[in-house]
């Protein structure tokens, strides 16, 4: 079939179409009503809501291709979703569309200890991977904060991060292969289990890609051994200047940690007193510092970074002697978001990412805007990576007050991209950031951006409207590129075949 | 070769924007040390060496970038002065290679499967598309997940998509204590040991089996490598460095002559197959070289059961495809992807494939 006989430009309504999923989905996987369709009117963002015309919950690639199929023939808009840990509403349902659930594939089909690889279904959660290699010495390397309950699915289309992304990379540097579905219901396979593949690197494109390009049946990834000994060095520092140059002198000695974290003085404070880890309230800025290796290696390093911060102006330091002491230090700091969430009744999690050398400059700034609003920040940054979080404290129930927080948020965003980083480290564009695209990038390059997507999903039904903003001059360079030959009836003849 | 200090990036797109009015192929060349790669084609050349230089370094954000013409050599010696060092150790070939064909050709050295490959360390680019914009993608930070990650996406592609330009990219300390180990045994077994031991959470950077000798490279602080030498069995190696730098080079034995060079990309544990072959393994296991001459649809054969792709390397007929066989629908979304960077088709047309 060419690919216009693939298409009917007759949508069937509602009820129609959940006939036809029920024809290969069992029907309580198949949700229409309002009231079961709730819970998926969101992701992590919950500021960004909206109802999908259906929910889907399919459990084999085959029902999954069925979906796309449907949906491609119809022109339905398709929004994948794993967890829906998501902090960019870039899982948010498209009202007209069908909202592709994949948290039933949920199985690790194979670990291999040698290779040190897993293969898993899209709907595993990180940590999950990680527990279950354990038992042969093995991790997954990527561990964002919402580890508990994110899906690898989700990690894949956010590239996702975490506190350990300096030394052992994001989900880009871990992944080996992916099975993903492609608009038109065609399934496909991309990497290998080699360390790289012939050809242009499309992993490299499907990874952070926000479901924009396809939907990932599954996901084969690298593990790492554990690491023989891990030890956290706190220390208090009076200014986030000299906190900040200490992480410098910490890179220019030849470590790199494996994680690097730091906190400013209204993040201590709510941290402190939500998880009781011991913290120095009365710092302006707190570094935790994490080495791993071997046991000679970390103690080696553990007393030069001890050393290297006293030198810098640490005005205190404490060493963990225990894992229940390593794990309590870190409890604070990743329980920042919801500690920060008890002293006010929202907050708003920005992502953007600087130059290490510019976090003074960044965070004065930001304490001039925070003035302006009337808004209190409390930041945590990821200080080996320069990714950094702020936090904006705001009362939804204020009138104006999100829209204050948004405008302030978006004004961090473009902060951060004049100094010379950029609006999105791990969390995604989605919704959320879509207006900061324009920041960070002109039109010509908005423009390749599509022309990629287009690649990928011609008739633009792969979660719309998120990740890439829309372009006035976009539908006529489409026109034109459809034109051009750009998709041949051969070309069309031939994948249709394929599937 | 010491590279030049200079900004050519008006005259390239204006080479690209007459290229593509007049619909002429052109052909991309840098330091032109990676002209045995790929398939042979014809073009008009265009010369990035001249686009050469250190755009800046900054040793404490660990970030460099440069212009894509620039020798790796130059980088390489303004990173020793800090301490620093690419970590993906990428071939030099006579002080020829160029940071942009490094990335377009995207080779790494023995560290590759411990330290990343040149597409794991590369930040963000500029890069000239079909047509004729100077395009940024990705950055000068670690992290950066806004837009598709075009920059990581050039690695292989042979420059098939657009004029690499300029490049950003993440640096590494060097290690402060080197040793290797040498132990006599069989390429089966070294595989199993290869798999083996990089399972532990030990400091190895470097895995390779030839002439029926194991080699293990030890790298990181001075306390790691050694208490890893007194657990792990086998001979330290005096010159090691000598030996990984050969390796990286293809100046070994191994590699002389003209009988073709097949280069596996495959699981690292893969079973040892054609054992009467003559074999080089590196990379753990993952990345295995073999010489001869052979029929492509066999190794690719292989190639697949073994979890990977073969490619030939170096040698024999390069009008032929060289690179693992696409299935064909990866073949249309790369000829869909060449369309949407290079509408006219003029950026090193048949490098990569012959259909492409």
């Amino acid at each position: 079939m060419s690919q216009s006989e693939r298409l009917d430009k007759t949508r069937p309504d509602k009820a129609t179409l959940v006939q036809m999923f029920h024809a290969f989905i069992e029907p309580e996987y198949v949700i229409s009503d309002e009231e079961t369709q709730r819970p998926f009117e969101c992701d992590g963002l919950s500021v960004y809501c909206d109802m999908p015309l259906i929910v889907v919950l399919p459990d084999t690639v085959e029902q999954v291709q069925e979906v796309m199929r449907l949906c491609y023939r119809y022109q339905i808009p398709v929004v994948a979703r794993g967890a829906g840990t998501g902090l960019c509403a870039g899982a948010m349902p498209n009202p007209d569309g069908v909202l592709l659930v994949l948290s039933r594939f949920k199985h690790i089909l194979a670990i291999d200890p040698l290779a040190r690889s897993a293969r898993l279904q899209p709907g595993v959660r990180n940590l999950a991977i990680s527990e279950a290699a354990s038992v042969y010495g093995l991790y997954y390397g990527p561990d964002p904060s919402s580890q508990i309950a994110c899906t690898i699915g989700g990690n894949v289309a956010e590239n996702s991060g975490g506190v350990h992304c300096l030394k052992y990379g994001l989900t880009t540097h871990n992944l080996l292969k992916v099975e993903m579905v492609t608009v038109e219901g065609d399934l496909i396979s991309i990497g290998s289990e080699g360390l790289d593949s012939n050809g242009i690197d499309l992993m490299a494109l499907i990874t952070g890609s926000e479901g924009l390009l396809g939907v990932v049946t599954e996901v084969t990834v690298k593990l790492l051994p554990s690491p023989e000994k891990a030890q956290v060095i706190m220390a208090a520092f009076d200014n986030v200047q000299t906190a900040g140059d200490a992480v410098g002198g910490v890179i220019a000695k030849g470590i790199i940690p494996a994680g690097l974290e730091m906190m400013d003085s209204p993040a201590i404070i709510a941290a402190e007193a939500f998880a009781h880890a011991g913290y120095p309230i009365d710092a302006k800025a707190l570094l935790l510092c994490e080495l791993d290796g071997s046991a000679a290696e970390v103690q080696e390093q553990i007393a030069q970074v001890e050393q290297l911060f006293t030198q810098f102006g640490a005005t205190s330091t404490r060493i963990s002697q225990s894992e229940a002491e390593r794990a309590l230090l870190w409890k604070g700091r990743k329980s920042a978001f919801p500690a920060v969430g008890r002293i006010s009744p929202d907050y708003y999690c920005m992502d953007g990412t600087i130059p290490r050398s510019k976090l003074a400059y960044v965070l004065t700034e930001m304490q001039k805007m925070s003035e302006h609003y009337g808004l209190q920040v409390a930041n945590v940054f990821h200080a080996g990576d320069g990714n950094l979080h702020p936090l904006i404290l705001f009362d939804a129930n204020v009138p104006g007050d999100f829209e204050k927080t948004e405008e302030f948020g978006g004004r961090i965003l473009e902060l951060c991209v004049e100094v010379g980083g950029c609006i999105t480290g791990e969390h995604g564009v989605g919704i959320e950031k879509i207006r900061q695209m324009h920041v960070q990038f002109n039109e010509q390059e908005l423009r390749q951006f599509h022309a990629i997507k287009h690649a990928f999903d011609p008739i633009g039904t792969l979660n719309p409207g998120k990740g890439i903003p829309i372009l006035r001059r976009c539908q006529e360079y489409r026109s034109l590129d459809m034109g051009n030959g750009h998709i041949s009836k051969n070309e069309s003849v031939q994948y249709g075949e394929q599937a | 070769m010491r590279g030049i200090d200079k900004d050519i990036s008006h005259e390239l797109i204006e080479r690209v924007k007459q290229a593509s009015t007049d619909g002429i192929a052109l052909k991309i060349v840098g330091g032109g040390s990676k002209d045995f790669m790929g398939r042979q084609t014809e073009g008009e050349p265009v010369n990035l060496a001249e686009h050469s230089g250190i755009v800046s370094y900054e040793p404490i954000e660990l970030v460099l970038t440069a212009r894509a013409g620039t020798p790796l050599v130059d980088i390489n010696s303004a990173l020793a002065e800090h301490n620093q060092r690419l970590a993906f150790e990428p071939p030099l070939f006579d002080g020829q290679a160029t940071l942009g064909g490094t990335l377009a050709c995207h080779l790494s050295g023995p560290g590759r499967p411990w330290n990343g490959s040149i597409r794991d360390h590369v930040l963000g680019i500029r890069l000239i598309n079909g047509r004729a914009e100077e395009l940024r993608f990705g950055g000068q930070v670690m992290k950066n997940v806004a837009g598709y990650d075009v920059s990581r996406m050039q690695a292989g592609a042979m420059g098939t998509l657009g004029i690499i330009s300029e490049i950003s990219l993440k640096i590494m300390p060097q290690p402060v204590a080197t040793i290797t180990l040498k132990r006599e045994m069989s390429a089966a077994h070294a595989i199993e040991e290869m798999n083996r031991l990089a399972g532990q959470s030990k400091p190895l950077t470097a895995a390779c089996w030839f002439d029926n000798y194991l080699y293990l490279r030890l790298e990181g602080s001075r306390s790691a490598v050694d208490s890893t030498v007194s657990h792990w069995q086998g001979t330290t190696l005096e010159d090691d460095n000598n030996l990984w730098a050969q390796l990286r080079e293809h100046q070994l034995d191994y590699f002389s002559g003209d009988a073709p060079l097949w280069r596996f990309s495959v699981n690292s544990n893969a079973q040892h197959f054609l054992p009467e072959e003559d074999w080089l393994l590196d990379w753990g296991g993952s990345q295995r070289w073999l010489r001869g001459d052979f029929v492509v649809d066999e190794l690719q054969a292989l190639a697949e059961r073994a979890g990977g792709q073969v490619s030939r390397y170096r040698g024999g007929d390069r009008l032929q495809d060289v690179f693992h066989t696409q299935p064909p629908a990866l073949r249309q979304l790369h000829q869909r992807l060449k369309h949407a960077f290079d509408p006219s088709g003029i950026f090193n047309p048949g490098r990569l494939y012959s259909w492409m």
